[in-house]
C-alpha cells in the first residue's frame, strides 16, 4: 500500500506538471474507469477464444454424428468431391503435419537455442544490437513472402544439391518453418537466460567453471521453464502456420518416405478448400472438424507446457 | 488549452465537410444508378469469367449492373428454370429432363449460346522426349490403380536418369480437376493419392517447368515458353491432335468443352446487348485473358 501511494502521489506530480493543479480530481475520477478498462480486455481475451470455439464448433456440429471416426483418423484417403466414394481420412495430413513441424522443430531448436545463448552470454555492444535487431527483422517477414522463398529459391537448391524429384517438399516446408520459429525461440530464449540473476554466473565462474560449463551446468537448468516456454512458442508457430506450408511443400497427400518427399498439412488443406467448397455443405462443415483437430492439437500443446513447466517448478520448489 | 479547442473545432468542421462531401458523392452515383439488372448464376468454372464480363461491361454501361452467381452448372439451370435468373452458365448441355422441365414451366424453349471453350493442355517439361499422349495413358498415370509410374514406359528414356513420374494436379475443389477427371477417367474412377496439388493454374504450368520429371494439366491459355504441350489422342491407335485453339474450336482436341450461356427464349433488350458484347472482341479478349479458348 504504501509503495502504491507513492505511485499515485508521483503520478499526481506528473499530472500536475502537465495539465495543472485542477485536474487531480479528474485523475482520481478516471482511475475507476480506467481499471474496469483494464479488467475488461483482460477478460475478452477469455471471451474471444470461447467465442471462435463455438463459432468453429457451430460449423462442424451437424456433420459430427454423421462423420466415421475411425475413417477421419486412421484413412490416408482424403476424397471430399469424389463420384465413386467420398471419403474424410485425415491421417496423411496429420503426418504430414507431425512431420515438417517435427523437421522445422529439429532445425529451429538448436539454432534458436544457440543463438539465444550467443546473444545473452558471449556476445555484447554493437554487435549485439545488430544482431538482435536482425533477427527481428526475420520475425517481421510476412509468411507469404517465406512462401515465395520456398517457391522460387530453396525449392531449386534443393533439386540441385538434393535427389528430390521436386522442389517443394517437406525438407522445403521444414526450412521455412524453422527459420519462421528461429526468431521467436531467440527472443523468448535469451530473455529466459537474462532473467537468471548474475549471482549465479558469478558462483559457477569462482568455481571455476568454463564459461561453456557455466552456460549448461547453471544457466540451462535455471532458466529451463523459460528456454521450454520458447520452444513449446515455436512448436505453435509451426504446427499453425498456413501460408508458407501450402506454397512450398507441394500440398500432396502423401506419407512421406523421405525427406524430400511432398507432403501435405492439415492448415493448407483447409486453406486450399475452404474457398471453394459448398458453403454448409459436408465438405465444408468436414473442413471445419479439422479446424476442431487442429484446436484440439494446439490447446493440447499448451496444456502439456503448463504442466511441463508447472512439475518442473514444483521440482525447483522442493 | 486554447490551442487544443482550437484544433477540435477545425477537427469537428472537418467532419461536418466530410457528411457534406459524402452525401453530395451519394446524390451524384444516386443519379447514375442502374436501369436495368441481369442476374446470372451457375457453373462454378465459369464463375471467374462472368465476373470479367461483368466489371468490364458495368465500366463501360453504368446503367446495367450484374449480378454473378456460382452454385454449379446444375443450380444455374435449375433457377433459369424457376424464372430467378436471366443467363444461366453451363459448362455441360442442359438434359432432356430439365429442357422438358424447361417448356412445362416457362414455355419456351431455352436457347444455348456458346461463349468460349474450355481446353486444357497436358505439359511436361520441355528435356522430356515425349510428344505424344492418349487418354488411356493419361488415365493410367493419373488414375486409382494405374499402372504407368516410369517415363520409360512411355517413351525411351536416357539411360541412368531417373524415371518417376512426378504427377502434377489442382485441389480438388477446382473445376479443372473435375473436368479432367471426367475425360480422362469417367463418373467409375478417382484420382490416385499422392499428386502434387498446386491451387492455380498458373501454378502448375510454373511448377511444370521448374520439375523435369512432371507432368501437369492446366488451360491452354497458361502456356509458357518454360513448358511444353503434348499432343493427346482420343485413344489408343488414334492419331495424336495438337493442342490448338483452332483444334479446340473444331473439337479435335479431346480434352475440351464449350463454355455456355442458357436464356428462356432468345434473349431481348439489355440482356440481347450483353450477349452481344460478350460475342465481340472485348468480350472474347476477356476470355483469353482468363486461360479460355475465344471463339476466334
Amino acid at each position: 500500500m504504501p509503495n502504491d501511494n507513492r505511485e499515485k502521489a508521483s503520478a499526481r506530480q506528473i499530472g500536475a506538471g502537465w495539465l495543472g493543479p485542477r485536474l487531480d480530481r479528474l485523475w482520481d475520477a478516471i482511475e475507476r474507469p480506467v481499471e474496469w478498462l483494464v479488467r475488461l480486455c483482460g477478460y475478452s481475451a477469455i471471451l474471444f477464444v470461447l467465442a471462435i470455439f463455438v463459432f468453429v464448433f457451430l460449423e462442424a456440429a451437424p456433420v459430427l454424428p454423421k462423420l466415421d471416426w475411425y475413417e477421419f483418423f486412421t484413412s490416408i484417403q482424403w476424397r471430399p468431391t469424389s463420384q465413386v466414394r467420398v471419403q474424410y481420412g485425415i491421417l496423411a495430413l496429420v503426418v504430414g503435419t507431425l512431420s515438417v513441424t517435427g523437421l522445422a522443430m529439429a532445425l529451429a531448436v538448436p539454432l534458436g537455442l544457440g543463438a539465444a545463448v550467443y546473444l545473452s552470454e558471449f556476445c555484447s555492444g554493437r554487435l549485439k544490437e545488430v544482431l538482435k535487431v536482425v533477427i527481428e527483422l526475420l520475425a517481421a517477414v510476412p509468411s507469404v513472402v517465406w512462401g515465395f522463398i520456398g517457391y522460387m529459391v530453396v525449392g531449386p537448391v534443393l533439386m540441385e544439391t538434393t535427389s528430390a524429384e521436386i522442389g517443394v517438399n517437406l525438407l522445403n516446408g521444414g526450412i521455412l518453418l524453422a527459420l519462421m520459429s528461429v526468431p521467436i525461440i531467440v527472443s523468448v530464449g535469451e530473455d529466459a537466460l537474462k532473467a537468471v540473476p548474475d549471482a549465479y554466473r558469478e558462483a559457477a565462474l569462482a568455481l571455476g567453471a568454463s564459461r561453456w560449463e557455466m552456460v549448461h551446468r547453471v544457466l540451462f537448468p535455471a532458466a529451463r521453464n523459460g528456454l521450454l516456454a520458447a520452444v513449446l512458442l515455436g512448436v505453435g508457430r509451426a504446427i499453425g502456420e498456413t501460408m508458407a506450408v501450402l506454397m512450398a511443400t507441394g500440398h500432396a497427400i502423401r506419407i512421406p518416405q523421405s525427406l524430400v518427399d511432398p507432403i501435405r498439412t492439415l492448415t493448407a488443406t483447409i486453406a486450399a478448400e475452404l474457398g471453394e467448397a459448398v458453403e454448409r455443405g459436408e465438405h465444408y462443415r468436414v473442413l471445419f472438424v479439422i479446424g476442431l483437430v487442429l484446436f484440439g492439437v494446439t490447446f493440447a500443446v499448451n496444456l502439456l507446457a503448463d504442466l511441463v513447466v508447472k512439475g518442473i517448478g514444483g521440482e525447483q520448489g522442493n | 488549452m486554447l490551442e487544443w479547442a482550437g484544433c477540435k473545432r477545425v477537427a469537428s468542421w472537418g467532419w461536418v465537410l466530410c457528411v457534406v462531401f459524402l452525401s453530395v458523392a451519394g446524390c451524384v452515383r444516386g443519379r447514375a444508378q442502374p436501369l436495368a439488372v441481369i442476374r446470372v448464376e451457375g457453373s462454378d468454372t465459369m464463375v471467374n469469367i462472368a465476373q470479367a464480363w461483368a466489371e468490364q461491361y458495368h465500366r463501360s454501361h453504368p446503367e446495367v449492373s450484374i449480378q454473378v452467381l456460382g452454385g454449379g452448372s446444375g443450380v444455374g439451370i435449375a433457377s433459369l428454370i424457376a424464372g430467378n435468373c436471366d443467363l444461366a452458365n453451363s459448362s455441360r448441355k442442359m438434359s432432356e429432363k430439365e429442357l422438358a422441365e424447361a417448356r412445362a414451366k416457362q414455355h419456351v424453349e431455352p436457347v444455348e449460346h456458346i461463349v468460349g471453350y474450355d481446353a486444357l493442355g497436358v505439359y511436361v517439361h520441355p528435356s522430356n522426349p515425349l510428344e505424344e499422349i492418349t487418354l488411356e495413358e493419361l488415365a493410367e498415370i493419373y488414375g486409382e490403380g494405374g499402372t504407368i509410374t516410369r517415363w520409360s514406359q512411355l517413351v525411351p528414356w536416357p539411360e541412368g536418369r531417373n524415371d518417376h513420374i512426378v504427377r502434377i494436379g489442382r485441389q480438388n475443389s477446382s473445376g479443372t480437376y473435375e473436368f479432367f477427371r471426367s475425360v480422362i477417367l469417367g463418373k467409375k474412377r478417382d484420382f490416385a493419392r499422392g499428386s502434387v496439388d498446386a491451387n492455380g493454374s498458373k501454378d502448375v504450368v510454373a511448377l511444370v517447368a521448374r520439375t523435369p520429371l512432371a507432368i501437369g494439366y492446366s488451360g491452354m491459355g497458361y502456356q509458357t515458353p518454360e513448358v511444353k504441350m503434348l499432343r493427346v489422342s482420343p485413344g489408343r491407335g488414334k492419331p495424336a491432335v495438337a493442342p490448338t485453339a483452332a483444334n479446340a474450336l473444331n473439337r479435335s482436341y479431346p480434352i475440351t468443352r464449350p463454355l455456355q450461356i442458357y436464356t428462356l427464349g432468345q434473349p431481348q433488350g439489355v440482356v440481347r446487348e450483353y450477349l452481344q458484347w460478350i460475342y465481340s472482341d472485348e468480350g472474347q479478349k476477356v476470355v483469353a485473358a482468363l486461360g479460355y479458348v475465344p471463339l476466334r
